[in-house]
């Protein structure tokens, strides 16, 4: 039985991580004051909120270009994702020959193909929603693949005893059992599609006045506005962990139903 | 017929026995002696290294694909947690690919078989008890109204007196449908409180070493349990299981 109050256990998980944030921002100001540091090396944190406050219309703009560039290209990987994964379920011949290029996709530097990427989609949305989708395609991929292949093998036995097609085993077993891993997969996918679209915008601009938070940390950088890419890094921080958040409320939800009690992810 | 995993390692070894239409026969031995080897054979879920195994005179795989209905319960309820209790039960009627409106109708007759209320249909498998989820089990198997009801331990991890209760459902259920029951177990009394034969296997490579015929009559009621003719072949049993696992 579960008696613990849900909002008291909110405030419990939320109190503690404010708590350490205060501290540090106190002793971020000492610092500052204490060392008299050049606002160009590491603003005060006033500055910084000042920045936030001055530039929140950019900030926001930026937000939802970004945004909605990490939701293409999340949104792009749990479908192609979880396509590959059914795939690879099906034939051992195919993973062992696929699998080893999507550990490549994974660990190859973003940013020595960045430039390819726009020579081949061109300078644009459809650049940052696709380095985005390379950055957040394997989790869900590798939680998938494992999920549909991890089958208890009593339960396959049931459903050869009942003469179950292939077609049924896949849709009626190894899908609803993987749906665990590849929303775990899709926990992590969701930072990693920011990150990605983030990046993105370090090479590619959506065009003149239109641009995400990578673009606006990139510029900042060159010059020297040190509290505004404070306030950009902030926010895409922020934003990361709301949709996190966001991510992880959907497959709560969705995972009451696989699972007793309170539900923790696997993995 | 005769099962090996590798050469080095046989499982069974000389097993020579019939198994009759609408009889109920119970599997005795030690753990590990290949009785739960022996009933997925019968399954055709494998295949003997040498040897033959027939099901109405044909292989296990062909007599499941032609009309011979085959139901296996396993030692966990092995239910489906995202699927409701009516839905679990209705799994194998929709792989065999039943039309839907006879499903309710069969549904509801085996919830009824296993003392089940249309109430406890809807719920998710978690909400029931250990002795509740078995019977959600045995319901998958009996919906679809097996010629041969081959069964592994069901009732193993559940305590004394569900078991019993349960043993007593299980033959009642038997009694009104006579399906061919094959029942895998380690514990005596639920042999013969079940079977009409039971045959009793040693340690691996598991062998048949002998055959007890049980010579109550059914309804098998409670009382049995402290006949002493039940407890004279419980002792005997008992001894040769002592000898088995020797």
């Amino acid at each position: 039985m579960n008696t613990t109050n849900p909002g008291r256990k909110f405030l419990e998980s939320i109190v503690p991580p404010l708590l350490l944030f205060a501290v540090v921002v106190v002793v971020w100001h000492a610092c500052v004051l204490g060392f008299h540091l050049k606002p160009y090396v590491l603003p005060a944190p006033l500055a910084v909120a000042k920045a936030l406050v001055n530039d929140r219309a950019i900030l926001v703009r930026a937000v939802g270009y970004t945004g909605s560039a990490a939701l293409c290209g999340f949104s792009a990987s749990l479908l192609i994702g979880t396509a590959i994964a059914f795939v690879f379920s099906q034939s051992r011949i195919i993973r062992s020959c696929g699998y080893p290029y999507f550990i490549f996709l994974q660990t190859v530097p973003i940013v020595a193909i960045a430039p390819l990427i726009v020579r081949w989609c061109g300078n644009g949305f459809q650049s940052v929603a696709f380095v985005s989708l390379i950055l957040s395609l394997f989790p869900i991929l590798s939680n998938g693949t494992q999920g549909l292949l991890e089958i208890d093998p009593d339960l396959l036995d049931l459903f050869r005893l009942n003469n179950a097609s292939r077609w049924q085993i896949l849709t009626k077993l190894r899908f609803p059992s993987a749906v665990p891993g590849i929303l775990a997969g899709a926990r992590t996918s969701s930072g990693l599609a920011v990150v990605g679209a983030i990046v993105g915008e370090f090479f590619v601009g959506y065009g003149s006045k239109r641009f995400g938070l990578g673009y606006l940390i990139n510029t900042t950088n060159d010059q020297l506005q040190i509290d505004r890419l404070f306030a950009a890094v902030f926010t895409s921080t922020l934003f990361g962990i709301a949709i996190f958040g966001l991510v992880n409320l959907i497959s709560v939800t969705i995972l009451r139903r696989w699972y007793d009690g309170p539900v923790e992810h696997r993995n | 017929m005769a099962v090996s995993f590798g050469p080095s390692r046989p499982v069974l070894k000389e097993i020579t026995c019939d198994i009759h239409e609408g009889e109920f026969v119970s599997l005795l031995g030690p753990s590990g002696c290949g009785k739960s080897t022996l009933l997925r054979l019968v399954a055709g879920l494998i295949s003997p290294t040498s040897g033959q195994l027939t099901l109405a005179g044909l292989s296990p795989v062909a007599a499941r694909r032609g009309d011979q209905r085959v139901a296996f319960v396993f030692q966990e309820p092995n239910l489906l947690p995202w699927r409701s209790v009516a839905d679990n039960i209705r799994l194998p009627l929709e792989l065999r690919g039943l039309p839907r409106r006879e499903h309710a109708e069969r549904i509801e007759s085996s919830l009824k078989l296993i003392g089940l209320t249309a109430d406890d249909s809807q719920k998710p498998p978690r909400s029931l008890s250990g002795g509740m989820r078995m019977r959600v089990s045995l319901a998958r198997a009996l919906v679809t109204q097996p010629d041969l009801l081959l069964l592994d331990e069901p009732f193993a991890a559940l305590d004394d007196v569900l078991r019993q209760q349960l043993n007593e459902e299980l033959a009642q259920i038997w009694m009104q449908h006579h399906w061919t029951g094959l029942f895998v177990t380690h514990n005596v009394a639920e042999a013969v409180f079940l079977s009409q034969r039971v045959l009793v296997m040693n340690k691996r490579p598991g062998t048949i070493i002998a055959e007890i015929k049980i010579p109550f009559s059914y309804p098998r009621k409670p009382e049995l349990r402290a006949d002493p003719d039940f407890a004279r072949l419980c002792g005997e049993l008992s001894q040769q299981l002592r000898e088995a696992a020797r």
